[in-house]
């Protein structure tokens, strides 16, 4: 008997360290939720470890562009930044047919039809003259029960969808845990163009089998005329919104222009106060509890500045 | 005194001249990156090569510098045993065309399958042109079987090449290569994605055209599914890109010259634009300690290009 289940375990048993994350995931938003699904206010950089390049091009970043160039508007979110923004995900195992070990998850998600596969058998990354994709070359160890991923090969896209770069130089790490129904993501991106150190982020997933991922075909229509050699920027030093974050939520400017000195509570400590403190919450301020949407802000824009 | 004032006005030259005389070739490598379909990129010294193969035997885009012509031509013969038949230099500079009479005298000659040449007429003009203190360009890697049209066709291994001249870019006799069947664009220099695009002013480009032929390429480039894919594009030099790529270049040119035309309307002088620093947040992504152009000369390029 004691034969027979020392058998079974072994049989049921990873041969190698694995776990298998196959099946459908949907995003749990309580973390950052008003980052993530109405989607970050202009000018919020608070809690990024961004360098003065990187502010700037956010600050000239007019969102126009998703809109009247082509082609921006079909493009996906990069997979550093996928596992955070809105989308479900189904993740498929992919086996060696003789060995039956994992040699690599396929991941899609819904916006955009996002694909991607995780390679776990060992490969090399491509050369440094191949092309970059939108979701990069990723490759996967195990550390336990825990996947440490590795992603190269991206294409230039953005750490927040206020137009805060990310550069093609960029690489991350992510590692994936499963606890149950459960999945935590942490991700950390280095940058050497844009970051003065690595971001480091988190995600939690929930088991969700009874989740379909329709379809969601995109073509780019060009429906705002325009000359050839326009891209919606606004100038340095121009651009209107940058203090509304600040004023709507009661937060000192400089804070919300980021930094690595932003990451860390101690920055707390020698924080300037707000020019415009708000006694009360007036936006995004019940989002996402008890299933209410986070669509319809109920504080109006702060007056214009001089 | 005057070598300097000579380097001054013929940038390009003296600087390739310099780079390739400084380079030790013999460390070169070449690296064999497949594109898509019968299309090649070879990576060593200088521009991008674009090496296209079949049954009826291999075209070139671009040579890169006299030096590498033997091992340019070792990994071609990996690709194919077929003979070379057809040179298309992108542009006039030396890490472009420097290669051209070297790989001609490689790839041997028979009379029933001739070697041509081929280039937009301003190249094979400055090419010709006598410039002081410079030895005159080899005769056998001229391109004579230029054009002067806006565009040249080409059926070659069964797909139809076209050439397409773009007026004042870069330069002014730059040449854009795309292959119909394969769905590949090699773009020159017109194109760098991890660095400022060089606009040599002196050989007749401008900021203008240099957007006017990244649009043009952005019309020819058909991103397959997630705006990625699907034609690709090989650059004058740095890595395969596609659809995408030349957006965030172009959108990199046209802001700067948004920046740098404000700049201009405002009474701002040359000197006031560069200290102004209108690249700074670009910078990062697109000068190293070993860039040709830096910051400095690609702002001075806009400016010279939008006060002219």
């Amino acid at each position: 008997m004691i034969r027979f289940l020392a058998a079974t375990l072994l049989i049921s048993a990873p041969a190698f360290a694995q776990f298998d994350f196959s099946g459908s995931w949907a995003p749990l938003y309580h973390e950052d939720l008003p980052d993530r699904i109405p989607g970050p206010e202009l000018g919020d950089y608070l809690g990024l470890p961004i360098n003065d390049a990187a502010r700037l091009r956010a600050d000239s970043y007019d969102a126009d562009r998703i809109s009247v160039v082509p082609e921006y508007e079909c493009r996906p979110h990069s997979s550093d930044y996928s596992m955070r923004g809105l989308a479900n995900m189904r993740v498929d195992a992919i086996r060696d047919t003789v060995t039956q070990r994992i040699i690599a998850f396929h991941t899609r998600m819904g916006f955009q039809e996002m694909e991607r596969t995780i390679w776990l058998d060992g490969r090399p990354h491509p050369s440094e003259y191949a092309p970059h994709t939108w979701q990069g070359f990723s490759t996967g160890s195990w550390e336990d029960n825990m996947l440490d991923i590795y992603t190269t090969h991206l294409k230039e896209s953005y750490l927040k969808r206020n137009g805060v770069p990310r550069s093609d130089k960029a690489t991350f790490t992510e590692h994936w845990v499963r606890h149950g129904n459960f999945l935590t993501v942490a991700t950390v991106v280095s940058d050497p163009v844009f970051l003065t150190e690595p971001l480091v982020r988190t995600q939690t997933w929930i088991f969700d089998p009874a989740q379909v991922i329709a379809r969601d075909i995109c073509e780019t229509v060009s429906e705002v005329p325009k000359a050839a050699d326009y891209v919606p920027n606004h100038l340095p030093g121009t651009n209107p919104f940058l203090h509304e974050v600040a004023d709507w939520y009661g937060l000192p400017y400089e804070a919300t222009r980021g930094g690595a000195e932003t990451l860390y509570p101690e920055y707390r400590k020698k924080m300037e106060k707000p020019e415009h403190p708000r006694d009360r919450c007036e936006r995004y301020c019940s989002c996402g509890a008890e299933g209410q949407i986070c669509l319809s802000p109920t504080a109006a824009p702060p007056g214009k500045r001089p | 005194m005057t070598r300097t004032i000579l380097c001054a006005s013929l940038l390009a030259i003296c600087a390739a001249t310099a780079n390739s005389q400084q380079q030790d070739f013999d460390k070169v490598q070449i690296h064999v990156e497949p594109v898509q379909h019968n299309i090649y990129m070879l990576v060593g010294a200088g521009g991008n090569t674009t090496v296209q193969v079949g049954s009826e035997g291999v075209l070139m885009v671009d040579t890169q510098f006299a030096p590498l012509a033997p091992k340019l031509m070792a990994e071609i013969r990996k690709l194919s045993p077929g003979p070379l038949r057809y040179i298309i230099n992108t542009h006039m500079h030396p890490d472009h065309v420097g290669g051209n009479a070297a790989i001609a005298k490689l790839a041997g000659s028979d009379p029933a399958l001739p070697l041509k040449i081929i280039a937009n007429e301003n190249v094979l003009n400055r090419l010709t042109a006598a410039v002081p203190g410079q030895p005159s360009f080899p005769e056998a890697g001229l391109p004579i079987d230029e054009y002067g049209t806006p565009r040249k066709n080409l059926h070659f291994n069964g797909e139809a090449i076209i050439l397409y001249h773009e007026p004042n870019a870069h330069t002014d006799g730059d040449s854009v290569v795309l292959f119909r069947g394969s769905d590949v664009i090699s773009t020159g220099d017109i194109f760098t994605p991890d660095a400022y695009p060089f606009i040599d002013i002196e050989r007749g480009g401008s900021v203008q055209g240099e957007i006017l032929a990244l649009n043009h390429i952005l019309q020819m480039t058909v991103p397959a599914k997630t705006q990625e894919g699907g034609t690709y594009v090989i650059p004058g030099h740095g890595r395969i890109c596609d659809d995408a790529d030349v957006v965030e270049f172009r959108d990199m040119v046209v802001i700067v010259r948004d920046r740098v035309r404000d700049m201009i309307k405002k009474g701002m002088t040359l000197d006031q634009v560069k200290a102004a620093k209108p690249t700074r947040d670009y910078d990062t992504e697109y000068v190293t300690s070993a860039s040709f152009v830096t910051a400095d000369r690609f702002v001075e390029a806009v400016y010279k290009s939008l006060s002219k």
